[in-house]
């Protein structure tokens, strides 16, 4: 027994040495901190893709790490560990960490904040990374509404408020302007997390003789691209590429450029020109776009979107925004 | 009793050095992985150390065991009184979801009134949770176990459902409920925590906690009450025999453990969250409160003990990010301790046999020896 004191004593001293040995950083790097949502950083989604972004940052300029938040209790903890370790900047990735961002840019004003996905936030020294969803639907739209063959196209969303309205809007906009005398079906999921209810959405809209599916719906729309690779009609992806998900039905995504938007604002910082208030990324700018495989679209229809990118661009064209400019759009 | 145990001869018997010895061959075999993936050992557990060594870290700790602690503690009770509460992470769910609904539609309640209300009906739903599983097990057969794991289920799309509605749900974009008001937290005042540079989300809830250690350890040791449900616990039959309802006995004691697991999710509301998400994945409070019961050894002050070391763990864990080590090192360490624990029960177990088995050959020999 005087053996196993003895070790432990020891054991406890090389814990206290190695404390002392773990202080010894040079501080000369910009350093950027990210705290994910409860999906975790390999979501294979907006946390991962903004990981994977800030990690393409030149390591000689800056440190970058994460901290995964495993309840909604985290999100304040682990943005608190950031400001304690006085990190140059401290990214927030998505909507949910919004009231606890806020929170924390009120009590530190003079530490830096981005968030990715909230426009909420009016404070000094939180930089809101905003996105033009509806822009990025709109030319997943013009696809859709080029491929259908039975002139019906399926729509599945997550929730229904304001922003995320926007990509609705944008996708049905789309989908007139290339088809004019197509039907859009469409379904309110209510979830972010509910697969099964995504897959029984996207099953009904098969029966109905949907044949190309869109969904901005997080987890419920992989249930959605499941349904899709079963049924043998097109899927198209949301936020990241997620052809990953069923290479051989999913057409396209409306892709997010999470990651070009935290490396902006991390480069903002070590530059010292970093801006508060909302930062949009849209066409323009390279911030959403058509995901990289587009292998599935034929090759004149991608030519007319291209044409419709370069419009949009260059303010020919707009892209409505509100529920009115799109009559179509009834989701409830 | 009569005699004065020496205080290495108690340790012994609690099992204390066990425990110690798994936790420490835990961190040996996190360090082993450590150096697998080419890391520093030092720098991982230098982390863990220092991040809860300050003030702030320390208060962190107690600030993440605190739910630990009290799901702990009603895992522990249900181990004393011969049922397994797998199910304290459902009741912990609906002790917390009831909290809040209390704390958002009545919280114009003065506080002393509203506080001591939340911690009532979180108690009441947890007990509810778990009464109706020792339904199904006294009066059906149903094996509790497998009704506990449903249970946790429904619990979970219960909490979003509830969640869901507009009267609860937040107001802005999360996708959560609203915040508690004011007068239902726990937390301590802002003068108070800058004072002693404490962590912004340090409550009160660990005083709860000891109290509620304190309470099991007397309901367990010192009540007629507690004696029946250790009796059910022992043995059933002869608790039968002995004119112990078990039945009722089960009912009691998985309401007693539901109502601790409850009154766990009021207290991490009220203190850390404020809020509930709409959950993706299960938050694992109360399956974290099996690995505590079993590293406190069902003992409520080994619990206490426990609970602080397992939110030591999950707080100094989380940041071992910031030194290039994964997080789930600490899944790892605590993975190991509960199978090292788990091992050590086995080996207790061959001790008691191994005398019985060589009397047995013994006599044997002896018979034979006189026949002879």
């Amino acid at each position: 027994m005087k053996k196993i004191l003895a070790l432990v004593l020891a054991l406890c001293m090389v814990f206290a040495l190695c404390a002392c040995g773990a202080k010894t950083e040079a501080p000369a790097k910009v350093r950027i901190g990210m705290v994910t949502d409860v999906g975790g950083v390999n979501d294979k989604s907006f946390n991962q893709t903004s990981w994977e972004g800030l990690q393409a940052l030149d390591p000689a300029v800056f440190e970058v790490n994460y901290l995964e938040s495993k309840t909604d209790a985290d999100y304040q903890t682990n943005i608190q560990t950031f400001i304690d370790e006085e990190y140059d900047l401290i990214i927030c990735v998505g909507f949910m960490l919004a009231d606890a961002t806020r929170e924390a840019a009120e009590a530190n004003p003079e530490q830096l904040f981005a968030i990715i996905d909230d426009a909420s936030i009016d404070l000094p020294n939180v930089a809101c990374l905003m996105f033009a969803q509806e822009q990025a639907s709109y030319l997943v739209g013009l696809v859709a509404g080029a491929v259908t063959e039975s002139k019906t196209v399926g729509y599945v969303q997550g929730m229904v408020n304001d922003s995320m309205n926007l990509f609705g809007i944008g996708f049905i906009a789309g989908v007139l302007e290339s088809c004019p005398e197509a039907n859009v079906l469409q379904y309110n999921a209510n979830s972010f997390t509910d697969i099964a209810a995504g897959s029984t959405a996207a099953k009904d809209m098969i029966t109905k003789g949907a044949d190309v599916i869109y969904q901005a719906a997080g987890g419920t729309g992989v249930g959605v691209i499941n349904a899709c690779d079963e049924g043998g009609i097109w899927a198209i992806g949301v936020d990241t590429d997620q052809s990953t998900l069923a290479p051989e039905h999913v057409l396209t995504s409306a892709m997010k450029r999470v990651d070009v938007a935290s490396q902006d604002i991390s480069k903002a910082v070590a530059e010292g020109n970093f801006t508060a208030g909302i930062h949009m990324y849209d066409l323009s700018n390279g911030g959403v776009d058509l995901a990289p495989t587009r292998d599935h679209i034929p090759a004149d229809v991608l030519e007319t979107v291209e044409a419709a990118k370069a419009a949009i661009i260059a303010g020919e064209k707009s892209v409505p925004t509100s529920v009115e400019d799109c009559p179509e759009f009834t989701l409830s | 009793m009569d005699k004065k145990k020496s205080f290495l001869v108690i340790l012994s018997e609690t099992r204390f050095l066990h425990i110690l010895l798994s936790i420490i061959l835990g961190f040996v075999v996190g360090a082993f992985f450590l150096v697998i993936m080419g890391l520093s050992v030092g720098d991982a557990y230098g982390r863990l150390l220092s991040s809860v060594t300050s003030v702030k870290g320390f208060s962190y700790v107690v600030v993440y065991a605190i739910p630990y602690i009290v799901t702990g503690l009603s895992v522990a009770f249900s181990f004393k009184t011969g049922v397994f509460n797998i199910g304290a992470e459902g009741q912990f769910v609906m002790g917390s979801m009831a909290a809040a609904v209390v704390g958002i539609l009545l919280g114009d309640l003065p506080k002393f009134v509203l506080i001591p209300l939340c911690f009532l009906v979180a108690m009441a739903a947890g007990a509810l949770w778990g009464v109706v599983v020792a339904l199904l097990k006294t009066k059906r057969g149903i094996n509790e176990v497998l009704s506990m794991i449903m249970f946790n289920w429904i619990a979970f799309y219960l909490s979003n459902f509830i969640a869901g509605i507009p009267a609860i749900h937040s107001d802005g974009t999360a996708e959560a409920t609203k915040n508690i008001s004011a007068n239902a937290s726990t937390l301590l005042s802002k003068d108070f925590i800058s004072q002693y540079k404490l962590c912004p989300t340090a409550n009160w809830g660990i005083l709860v906690a000891i109290v509620l250690t304190v309470v099991v350890w007397l309901i367990i040791d010192k009540t007629t009450l507690g004696y029946r449900l250790k009796a059910v616990g022992f043995n059933k039959s002869a608790a039968e025999y002995g004119g112990i309802n078990v039945n009722r006995s089960i009912l009691t004691a998985l309401a007693i453990s539901g109502a601790l697991a409850g009154l766990g999710g009021a207290l991490q509301l009220m203190g850390m969250g404020s809020r509930i998400s709409v959950f993706s994945s299960q938050e694992g409070f109360g399956f974290a409160g099996i690995v505590v019961a079993l590293m406190g050894c069902s003992n409520p002050f080994g619990v206490l003990a426990a609970g602080l070391f397992y939110g030591a763990l999950i707080y100094g864990g989380s940041k071992l990010n910031l030194v290039g080590a994964p997080t789930q090192l600490v899944n790892v360490i605590v993975g190991t301790v509960v199978l090292f624990i788990a091992i050590s029960v086995v080996f207790e177990r061959i001790k008691y046999i191994q005398p019985r088995g060589r009397r047995k050959t013994a006599s044997l020999q002896d018979g034979k020896e006189e026949s002879k």
